[in-house]
Parts: C-alpha cells; sequence; structure tokens
C-alpha cells in the first residue's frame, strides 16, 4: 500500500475511533435551542434542580419512621422528614417521523422537515431532561430514562431513517401507560394510521401532542405548469398540465387534513399544532414545552 | 436569379428538399406541448385523484415556436453547405471518364480525394453525363464503359489507395482499352510524375478535354536505410519542392516485452526548394536489431513506411575453435576464413564455450572441435533446442575422433563413418570433387557454384534411410556435403568439410560468404543481388495497405526470390515482410534508388488545385447560428418551464455551455482518472450508479459504512466508497462491486459488459441487491425481472442459495443468516461443484474453489450499514434492539463478504490444518 493509502487508512481509523467521542450534532443543535427558551422560562421554581431533594419538613403523626432523616433531626429537638421532589417524574416519550417525505425541502435556504422535527424532539427532552423527566421514544428504541446519557441514545435514535418508506406512520409500540407522547410528521400519509395510534395512546392513558410540521411549499403549492409530481421514494406520481389549477383543491385537501387532526385531538385531549420549517424552531418549542412541560402536569 | 443569390450555392443542393415538412413540424411543435417538470413533492399524496379542470393549459408560445423552426431551417441550410462564389465549372455534355492515381502517394489525403471524386461524380450525374472510372493502380484491362453512374457511388465510396503506384506498363496498355468516341476526363493526380503519364494523357487528350486536380501539398515518402559506418541513414523525399516543413522520421521497434514502441525520432527540416533530406540513426545494436520499421510521422501512406528486415540485424555469433594454432599461422587455423566473412556483417565473439553461451549468441559456430566436455554439451543442446542455430565444421580433428563403437554425438545431424575420406591427393585415384548443383529446398537453392571450388577431403555420413531428408549440399559424386537437422525449435548444420582452405578450395571462394547467408547466419546491409535471390520462394508474412498498415497476408501466392529482387511493388508483389525459411526480407515501395519527381503536364491540360481558394464555404457559420437557436431554445424552455430560479442563473448556464463546449469534458476526464488512481491507491468498495440519486446516496453511505466496521475490526482498511459509472469507469481496480437494482435502471452497454465479464473471471465480486426482500422469490417484483435482464448479458455460473457449509457463513464470523434492511430471505451464491464431498471431522464439505463472482439477495444490505460521516447508523433496522442486533449481523456479513473477496478460500483450506500439523510433526 502506497503512503498516501496508509496515511487514508490512519485517517479512517482516526475518524471511526473519534465517532463515539463527539456530541451528536442534533444533540448539540437542541442543547443551543433549549438554552435558548430556557431563558425566556426562567419565572420557574428550580431549587434542587432536576434532583431528588426538595425540602425538610416537620414530620407530623402518620408519617413512617423511616423516612425520618436523622442527620437532619438530630441537629435539633424536632423530627424532619426529608422530602423529595420530582419523585414522580413523567415519562415523555417521542416519535420523529423518519420516512422519505419528511427528507423534503423546497429550498436551501431552510432545513428539511425530519431534521426540524427531530431538532424538536430533542430539543424538548433536553428541557425536560433539565426538569428531571424521564425522555425516551415512543418506538422502544430508547424506554423512558432519565439523565444525560438518555438523550445520547434518543440522539442517535431519533437519526436513523426509514428507508423504502414513503410516508410514515407513528411508532407507538412502546407507549408507557399514563406517559406523555409527542408525535412530530407532516400527517400527510394515510390517516388511519396516526388515528389508529392516537386513539390506542389516549386508551392507554396517554396525553400528548401532534405537531405537524410542513414545508412552506407543501402548505402554498407555489408550483404552475405542466409538472409530474412524485413522492420522495418514487412511488407514487401525479401529472398535470397546469399545476396552478390545482392550488385551491390542493389547500382544500391540507385543510381537510388539519381539520381531521384537530377532530383527533379534540377527541383525545390531544394539543394538535402546525410548524412551518421556515418558521423559527422556538415558537413551536415554546408552545410544545408549556404543552408537555413540568408545569402543565397533573396539577402540581 | 440575380443579387445575391447568384454568388451563392449549394455543394448537396438537394438537401434543401428536407425544408418541406417544416410546416408539418411547426403543427406538431403547436400541439405538443412542453415536457412535463419532474418535481419531488411529498404533498402529491393529496394531489392524487385530481383531474385538470383546463386541458388546453399548457402550449408552446409562437415566439418559441418560431425560434425553432427557424433553427430546424437554418440546420437544414447549413446542412446543403452554402457557399458563397462558387466555383462555375463549365460542364461539357458528353461522356466523363474520372481517373484517379489511387496509389500510396494519395494515401495521405484520401478523404479529401475520395470527396473530390465523388464531387467530380455528382456533377457528372447532376448533368445527365455517363460517367465511368478507373483507379490507375486498379484493373485496367477491362473495357472503359459509360454508364448513368448510379452504381459508381457505391464504389467510389468504397475506395482504397493501393500500397504501389500506377505500373507504367499498364498504363500504357490502359491507352488501347480507352473506348472510342469523344469523352472528357477528369485527372486526379497524387502529383508524382511517371514515364507513362505523358502517353496516357496525350491519348485523353485526343478524346477530348482533360481536367487534372492535383493537390499542392506535395507527397513525402521514404527510402529504405542504408548502412553507413555504422550508422543508419534514411532518405525522405518530397514529390517536387514546395512550401517549408518539418516532418519527423519515427524508429518503431518491439520492446523486450513485445510491445512496439518508438525507439527514436528525428525531425527534419525541409526548406522550400528542398525535395530530398536525409536522417541518420546512430542506434546501439540491441536497438538496431529490435527495429520493425521506420515511419514519417502524421503522414499516412504506405510510401512514408518502411520495414526493416534481416539486413538491418547484426547477428551475435559465437565463433569456437577448435584448439590451439601455432602463433603466426593464422591462414591454417580454422576459424580465420570465418571470422573474415563474418567479421564485417555480424557481431562476433570468441572464447569458450562456457564464457560463450551466457552472453545468448544467435548462432554457434564450433570449427572443428571434436569433444565437447558433457555439461557444456548439455547446455549447448539446451541451448539448440529453444531455437538456437549450431554450426559445425569438420577437420583433422573431428575426423580423428570418430571411432567405430562410440557414442553418436547428439550434437551432430548425422551420425558420421570413422575416419575421412581424401578424394585427389597424391595416394589415391580420383580428381578433387566439384560441388553437385544445390536440390531444390535446399537453403542454397539458386545459387551458382563456380567450377574452381573443390573439395579434396571430408568426413562422410553413416549411410541410412534418413540420410537424404538431412542433405542440403552434396558432392558431384553425390556424397554429403552439408547436412542438416532440426533440434527442438533450433537446428544443427554441418559442414563436412574444414572451415579452413586445408580439405577445400570452398572457404576462399564467394560462394563460402553466401552460403553463411542463405543459414541466416550472416546477413548483407543493403538489398541481395537478384543472384543471391535465385532459386528461393519467399512467402508475404505481412502486407502493407495503401495507409501503411501492416496486415496478415492471408493467403497470397508464394513469389520467387528473382521477382523480390526487382523491387517492383506490385498487386502480386504488395508491399510487406516476407519470408523464406528463417530469412525475413522487407519489399518496400521505394526502391533504394527511387526519386520523386513532380508531374508536368502538357499544354491543354487544365490543372487545379484540390483546394479551392476563392470559394467561401458558409455551412459552418450557418449550423452554428442554427446551434445558438437551439441553445437559447433550451434556455427559453427552461425559463418557461420554470425550472431556472431567475436570469442570473440562465446567464450561469448559458456560460456553463459554453466553457462545456470548449474545455471541461477534458477536465472531467482527468478529473475521473484522478478518482480512479485515487481508488487505486487503497482497497475501496464500489458501487455501481444507478441514476437514482437517493439510491447511489444510500449506496455509498452503506458502504461508507462497511468501511468504516471493517477498518474497526478487521486489518482491511478500504478507502473511501467509489461511485462506478459502468460506461466509463475501469473495473480492474476494484475487488467489491455492490450492485443494486431499481426497476428503471439503463442497461449497460456492451464494452461495459466486456468490462464486468473481465472484473468478474479475474476475482471480482458484483453484490446484487433488489432491496425487495425477496419477498415472492425470484423474478416476481419489478427490480428482480429487472435483475434478470441486467444480469443475462453477465457471465454468471449456476447459482444456489448460500449453503450452510459455503466459506461465507465463516470467514470471519460465524454467521447463520445473512440480514440486511429485511432478514431471511434466501441468498444465492456460485453453486457448489456436485461432486463436493463432505471434509472429514468437519461439518462442512470440501469446497475448495474459487470466490463466487456474484451474491445475489434482496435484504438492502445498503440502508443497513448506512452511516453518515458522524459515523451513525441513518436508516432505522428492524424494532428495537433486536433491529440494532439484526444491523449487526448485517456488518457482519459485509466483513464476511469483503474477508471472502480478499481472501478467497482461505478459510475452506483450514480444513486441511490438522493434516497440515500431522505432517509437520507435531
Amino acid at each position: 500500500m502506497s503512503e498516501g493509502a496508509a496515511q487514508f487508512g490512519f485517517d479512517l481509523r482516526h475518524r471511526a475511533e473519534g465517532l463515539a467521542a463527539g456530541l451528536p450534532p442534533l444533540l448539540a443543535a437542541a442543547d443551543h435551542l433549549a438554552v435558548a427558551l430556557q431563558q425566556g422560562l426562567h419565572g420557574r421554581r428550580r431549587v434542587g434542580q432536576g434532583t431528588e431533594f426538595w425540602q425538610y419538613r416537620a414530620a407530623q403523626p402518620g408519617d413512617e419512621v423511616r423516612r425520618i432523616d436523622w442527620r437532619r433531626s438530630a441537629r435539633s429537638d424536632a423530627q424532619f422528614l426529608r422530602e423529595q421532589e420530582w419523585q414522580a417524574a413523567q415519562s415523555v416519550q417521542f416519535w420523529a417521523d423518519g420516512a422519505a417525505s419528511m427528507a423534503y425541502r423546497s429550498s436551501e435556504r431552510w432545513e428539511d422537515k425530519g431534521s426540524r422535527a427531530r431538532l424538536l424532539a430533542l430539543a424538548l427532552a433536553v428541557l425536560l431532561e433539565h426538569g428531571g423527566e424521564r425522555i425516551g421514544l415512543a418506538d422502544g428504541m430508547a424506554p423512558p430514562r432519565a439523565g444525560r446519557a438518555q438523550l445520547m441514545r434518543m440522539a442517535e435514535a431519533l437519526s436513523l431513517r426509514d428507508a423504502g418508506v414513503d410516508y410514515g406512520a407513528p411508532r407507538a409500540s412502546a407507549l408507557l401507560p399514563g406517559a406523555r407522547a409527542v408525535f412530530l410528521s407532516d400527517f400527510l400519509g394515510g390517516f388511519d394510521p396516526v388515528r389508529d395510534a392516537v386513539l390506542a395512546a389516549a386508551d392507554k392513558g396517554v396525553k400528548g401532542a401532534l405537531v405537524q410540521v410542513l414545508d412552506p411549499a407543501e402548505e402554498e403549492f407555489p408550483f404552475t405548469g405542466r409538472a409530474l409530481f412524485e413522492s420522495m421514494g418514487a412511488l407514487l406520481r401525479h401529472e398535470t398540465k397546469e399545476a396552478a389549477g390545482l392550488r385551491a383543491r390542493y389547500r382544500a385537501r391540507l385543510a381537510e387534513r388539519r381539520d381531521e387532526l384537530a377532530d383527533l385531538g379534540r377527541a383525545t385531549g390531544w394539543a394538535v399544532t402546525q410548524h412551518r420549517t421556515d418558521h423559527p424552531a422556538q415558537t413551536a418549542l415554546l408552545w410544545l414545552y408549556q404543552v408537555i412541560g413540568p408545569n402543565r402536569g397533573q396539577g402540581r | 436569379m440575380s443579387g445575391i443569390f447568384a454568388t451563392l450555392g449549394f455543394t448537396t443542393p438537394w438537401l434543401l428538399w428536407a425544408l418541406l415538412p417544416l410546416p408539418l413540424i411547426w403543427l406538431l411543435l403547436r400541439v405538443m406541448p412542453p415536457a412535463p417538470v419532474l418535481r419531488r413533492f411529498p404533498g402529491v399524496v393529496l394531489l392524487l385523484g385530481l383531474a385538470d379542470q383546463d386541458a388546453s393549459a399548457a402550449r408552446t408560445p409562437p415566439w418559441l415556436l418560431a425560434l425553432r423552426v427557424l433553427a430546424l431551417m437554418l440546420a437544414v441550410v447549413g446542412f446543403a453547405g452554402p457557399v458563397l462564389n462558387p466555383q462555375a465549372v463549365p460542364e461539357g455534355r458528353g461522356p466523363l471518364l474520372i481517373l484517379a492515381d489511387a496509389g500510396w502517394a494519395d494515401a495521405a489525403d484520401w478523404d479529401r480525394r475520395r470527396g473530390q471524386l465523388q464531387a467530380a461524380l455528382d456533377r457528372a450525374r447532376l448533368a445527365g453525363r455517363p460517367v465511368a472510372w478507373r483507379a490507375l493502380t486498379g484493373d485496367l484491362a477491362s473495357p472503359v464503359v459509360f454508364t448513368a453512374g448510379d452504381d459508381l457511388a457505391g464504389q467510389l465510396a468504397a475506395a482504397q489507395p493501393a500500397a504501389w503506384e500506377p505500373a507504367d506498363g499498364e498504363m500504357a496498355e490502359f491507352v488501347m482499352a480507352l473506348p472510342e468516341g469523344a469523352f472528357d476526363t477528369v485527372w486526379l493526380s497524387d502529383g508524382v510524375e511517371r514515364p507513362a503519364r505523358a502517353v496516357l494523357v496525350k491519348a485523353l487528350l485526343g478524346h477530348g478535354a482533360v481536367v487534372v486536380q492535383e493537390s499542392p501539398a506535395r507527397a513525402f515518402a521514404l527510402r529504405p536505410p542504408e548502412v553507413v559506418d555504422g550508422k543508419l541513414r534514411l532518405t525522405v523525399l518530397r514529390a517536387g519542392p514546395g512550401s517549408a516543413r518539418r516532418v519527423e522520421v519515427l524508429v518503431l521497434g518491439l520492446d523486450p516485452a513485445g510491445i512496439e514502441r518508438e525507439l527514436a525520432r528525428q525531425s527534419v527540416t525541409f526548406a522550400a526548394g528542398d525535395s530530398e533530406r536525409e536522417v541518420r540513426f546512430d542506434l546501439p545494436p540491441e536497438l538496431r536489431n529490435r527495429v520493425t520499421r521506420f515511419q514519417l510521422s502524421g503522414v499516412a501512406s504506405a510510401g512514408a513506411v518502411v520495414l526493416a528486415d534481416d539486413g538491418l540485424k547484426r547477428r551475435k555469433v559465437a565463433l569456437v575453435d577448435g584448439g590451439s594454432v601455432r602463433e603466426g599461422l593464422d591462414l591454417l587455423s580454422p576459424a580465420h576464413y570465418l571470422r573474415q566473412a563474418l567479421k564485417p556483417t555480424t557481431d562476433l565473439i570468441e572464447g569458450t564455450l562456457a564464457d560463450l553461451l551466457p552472453a545468448a549468441p544467435d548462432v554457434v559456430i564450433l570449427a572443428d572441435v571434436a569433444r565437447l566436455q558433457q555439461d557444456d554439451a548439455d547446455r549447448l543442446a539446451d541451448w539448440v533446442d529453444q531455437g538456437g542455430l549450431l554450426l559445425r565444421f569438420a577437420g583433422p580433428r573431428l575426423a580423428a575422433s570418430l571411432a567405430p563403437d562410440m557414442p553418436v554425438d547428439p550434437l551432430l545431424p548425422v551420425p558420421l563413418r570413422p575416419g575421412d575420406r581424401a578424394i585427389g591427393g597424391a595416394m589415391s585415384w580420383g580428381a578433387p570433387q566439384g560441388f553437385s548443383p544445390f536440390p531444390e529446398g535446399s537453403p542454397f537453392a539458386g545459387l551458382v557454384v563456380p567450377g574452381d571450388v573443390t573439395v579434396s577431403a571430408q568426413v562422410l555420413a553413416q549411410p541410412s534411410p534418413e540420410l537424404s531428408g538431412h542433405v542440403i549440399a552434396a558432392l558431384a559424386d553425390g556424397t554429403p556435403l552439408v547436412t542438416r537437422a532440426k533440434m527442438g525449435s533450433g537446428q544443427v548444420v554441418l559442414f563436412h568439410v574444414s572451415a579452413n582452405a586445408e580439405w577445400t578450395s570452398l572457404p576462399l571462394s564467394g560462394l563460402f560468404v553466401q552460403m553463411l547467408d542463405r543459414l541466416a547466419i550472416s546477413s548483407r546491409p543493403g538489398k541481395a543481388e537478384a543472384a543471391a535471390l535465385a532459386g528461393t520462394v519467399w512467402q508475404a508474412d505481412r502486407v502493407m495497405d495503401g495507409f501503411g498498415h501492416l496486415a496478415q497476408a492471408g493467403g497470397l501466392a508464394g513469389v520467387a526470390g528473382e521477382d523480390l529482387g526487382k523491387e517492383l511493388v506490385g498487386p502480386l508483389t504488395p508491399p510487406g515482410l516476407y519470408r523464406s525459411d528463417d530469412r525475413h526480407m522487407a519489399l518496400n515501395v521505394m526502391a533504394a534508388d527511387r526519386a520523386l519527381a513532380p508531374a508536368v503536364w502538357p499544354v491543354g491540360v487544365r490543372v487545379e488545385g484540390l483546394a479551392e481558394v476563392a470559394e467561401r464555404p458558409l455551412k459552418g457559420g450557418v449550423l452554428a447560428a442554427a446551434l445558438a437557436l437551439l441553445i437559447a431554445d433550451i434556455v427559453a424552455t427552461l425559463v418557461l418551464s420554470g425550472r431556472l430560479g431567475g436570469l442570473r442563473r440562465a446567464g450561469a448556464l448559458i456560460v456553463a455551455l459554453a466553457v462545456a463546449g470548449l474545455g471541461v469534458p477534458q477536465g472531467a476526464r482527468a478529473q475521473e482518472a484522478e478518482r480512479l488512481v485515487a481508488a487505486s491507491d487503497g482497497m475501496a468498495l464500489a458501487y455501481v450508479e444507478t441514476g437514482n440519486a437517493q439510491l447511489d446516496e444510500i449506496s455509498k453511505a452503506g458502504l461508507f459504512g462497511l468501511s468504516v466496521v471493517l477498518t474497526q475490526r478487521t486489518t482491511v482498511e478500504p478507502a473511501d466508497p467509489f461511485a462506478v459509472d459502468l460506461d466509463r469507469d475501469e473495473l480492474s481496480v476494484f475487488a467489491f462491486l455492490y450492485w443494486p437494482i431499481t426497476p428503471d435502471q439503463p442497461t449497460p452497454s456492451l464494452e461495459a459488459y466486456r468490462k464486468l465479464n473481465r472484473f468478474l473471471q479475474s476475482g471480482g465480486m458484483i453484490l446484487f441487491d433488489t432491496r425487495d426482500a425477496d419477498l415472492a422469490g425470484g423474478a416476481v417484483t419489478p427490480e428482480g425481472q429487472r435483475l434478470q435482464e441486467l444480469a443475462a448479458g453477465l457471465d454468471i455460473p449456476a447459482l444456489d442459495p448460500i449453503p450452510q457449509d459455503h466459506v461465507l457463513t465463516r470467514s470471519f464470523y460465524l454467521l447463520e443468516d445473512f440480514p440486511g434492511r429485511f432478514a431471511g430471505a434466501p441468498v444465492w451464491a456460485e453453486a457448489a461443484p456436485a461432486t463436493a464431498e463432505k471434509a472429514e471431522g468437519m461439518p462442512f464439505r470440501n469446497l475448495n474453489d474459487g470466490v463466487t463472482p456474484v451474491v445475489i439477495g434482496g435484504n438492502d444490505w445498503a440502508a443497513a450499514w448506512a452511516m453518515d460521516d458522524q459515523g451513525r447508523a441513518m436508516f432505522r433496522v428492524g424494532r428495537g434492539q433486536v433491529g440494532e442486533r439484526q444491523r449487526e449481523m448485517a456488518y457482519r456479513f459485509g466483513v464476511n463478504l469483503i474477508m471472502h473477496v480478499l481472501t478467497g478460500n482461505y478459510k475452506s483450506d483450514q480444513v486441511h490444518v490438522p493434516a497440515l500439523l500431522e505432517r509437520l510433526g507435531q
């Protein structure tokens, strides 16, 4: 092998070994996004951030003796209990559509839908992890857990795409009862799998949010002239002689789909929103955080 | 017609008829809407079922229509060849005879010459003149018949220049064959003067007008080389003075590997008045012996090629002397006469046999050497076996060594009787014997024996039935004088007389040298005289065509040496390489004393140059305008269909198009070569480009992932994956090719299939992936069907699902299944031979041969292997942790596959390890 090739081999090994060390770019971006949001939400009381300890309180009749914190009690006459906050941390499970349709973007100026969906999911996960929640994926690739390491796992699993699938259907087989769920997709494919998945989740007592991530072109349909439309996996085709003539009807169908989503949300108590990839991610994240975040909780 | 049209003509006016269907095209263009723009758009699912409301939506706008029709019109007019100021050719009425010299001197610009022929024919046919045509190098004997000329166009198109030139005799005969009555003549001359030309022109002028078309560019030719002071001297000839020009003389020959290469090159500058220049090459003997031909660079003519033959070669001759002769008695030494005869023409080396054989001589001469040491004799016999020529001379020592009971010397062509025979001495009755004429079939046949050559003593051959077959020269009384025997691919020749003047006067005569010559021991520089060629028959080995290309001679009849010696090139003796026995002779177009003179035409003959000066062809300009309009049409179409973002991009596109027309392809090609070089630097995994950008990206990411895994886990450290364009890229630098199948994949070209088959035969492997999970098995899915179509042109052996004992299951990891993104589908590889037997004590059969050339499956491996440049998996495999396990197995399959490609049956051979260990005594 020549010197150049040897050098190359070394480079590749170096790269290969360095892979595990680096922070996934998705996680880095999500961190960045989450930090930006935290500054806006500083009103929340955050004593003992994310840890079990919350406060000591005087023991009252009826408290179990073994819950008394003797170290604290020894410093005074009364008995104190160590109270723990966040012990009943919520599980939040995500599904970000990885199908081919999510790889679409109509312009270089903004990222594709899939990237935006993954970014939103992980940024919310970062915020929730700071808040001590347990986070995971709805498809069982990363069962809900707390901690920074879980974010790494999620980042890895989230960046997997589905090969050979045009439109995604929720992979929500591993939702825990009573957990909360966030589904991010363009929801352009068949609606029945979505409805089934959300209804099944609602049956388990799962509440959550549906975020429809769309490209501006998908919303505005700016095409004109003779065109052959093809789905991202080239499985579906539609030919038209004048694309502009389809605009109104396309938008009507899109609105119909949104109505279906909204109806589903009303029926199950899930929150529904739309997000466009040319809009800043912060707005969607803020909305998500308010819907899913700890403030909402079960009245806590 | 008046005005501009009077000065405008067309070279092929009938093409203008193509303007007629233009209105039809106008209509068609109007009806045909522009091609649809292909848009990737996920929202298509919401469009399904929506019908167009306005059917007549898109039509080509009229101005675009006008643009296109104008472009077409310009193209038609352009191809019709508009010419400004066409030369007015006064057309006669009567029959027209078209003559062409069509010899080697025409070959250099034959295309123009043929165009001229056809133009003459076209003009004559347009004018309705009966026409006939003759090539003066062709068959002139048949009578000239004027016809309408319909079949002549084909004849002219197929006409090729001959490698010889019009023979004077035949031209004179042609005068006789000319038809009666008046006719005009167009003569395309090569501009070289020939004696018989004047006669023919005179005869033609008697029938009507003669127009001569002659190129102002003079023909160049090369005379055969002469050896002067050890240097090769070549003369470059030009048919008459002309403008100053530089030509290059190339010396071509075979390199040690047998590949023809340029050995030397010199340029010669002709000044305006020069018609002859010399060039000298000083080549070392090793190079000189390799020379096959001399050539004028860039002149495609038989006259510009000179073939080299034995005359140039200097053979290396090893001379071994019988033993010490007293100093000062040179004339008695057997080697003296040989030395004198051979020194001028060969490289003579002398010494002992043990020293000489390693120098790889062409010929070994043993002059009166009786006995050789056994190991010398063995080595000499080997050397002869491999094609050496051993020449032995008898003498007193050899005669003395012959005893009745000794074993036969294998290095003699015939067994010899003991003792020698003296004829015509003081003690014998007979007179010294003369030679009998050399028999037919002997290499000496045709040599004239001088009367004063006699033999007074010789050694005698043991009479036997085979003896007569070995005799190539005999004495007048019939006793063998020279005998010869083949030995392996070489031969042994024995002169039954001594090499000095003791036994015979042969070494004193010129015949001695001629005989050595005939045995291809020495060779004369320059041409052999006709006498020296008398009696030989030469077979054409390779012949030259008019352009100077050599080709196998095929079944040409043998040529008598006398005819060849005349150096007259003609249909029966085409120029080329001739062979007789072991000798080669080149017959070149130019004789050694040939000179070229410019043709002189008598008064009354109109001479035109081939290149017309006054005409101004407009073809290029008009076609360029048409092209510009077409480009404008492309841009306009793109703008109309909305594929161009804005005018800025259109500008960029136009610039790109312009640049593309200038030089980008070359740059791209160089870039390609660089990529290939980079790929060949290390071991690169390669994939076939399908044309589907998404799929190609997956393939690339997949192979990158596999490369990373290989680098991490094995000593295989592949370079970056390489995208292979089957039609363009060289495959020999790869060992492994991943080929995903799509239903709409284009079929590779024939050349690509040839490359693929070579790739498969030389140990490469293709992994075909239909990516359909092989759901129905076989060719039911579109991908499967496409795979069958694509693989039809490939050299693929019988296939079987990979059996559990295939080496792929254990070439690195132990595997049971070969999953990709899908799992469980059978994967196919080359079938094991039916004779495979179960290895003793092993759970598998003895399958020790070869790498399977193809592996076929539908598990979408690339998607499972795919990694982004951060090393993270890109696609989901299966569900949850089980899926990750499947991905791991997919990687393991990839590792096994590459290991199998790279190590072949190594793991299979491990079966034999116990046996090997046992044999080692452990």
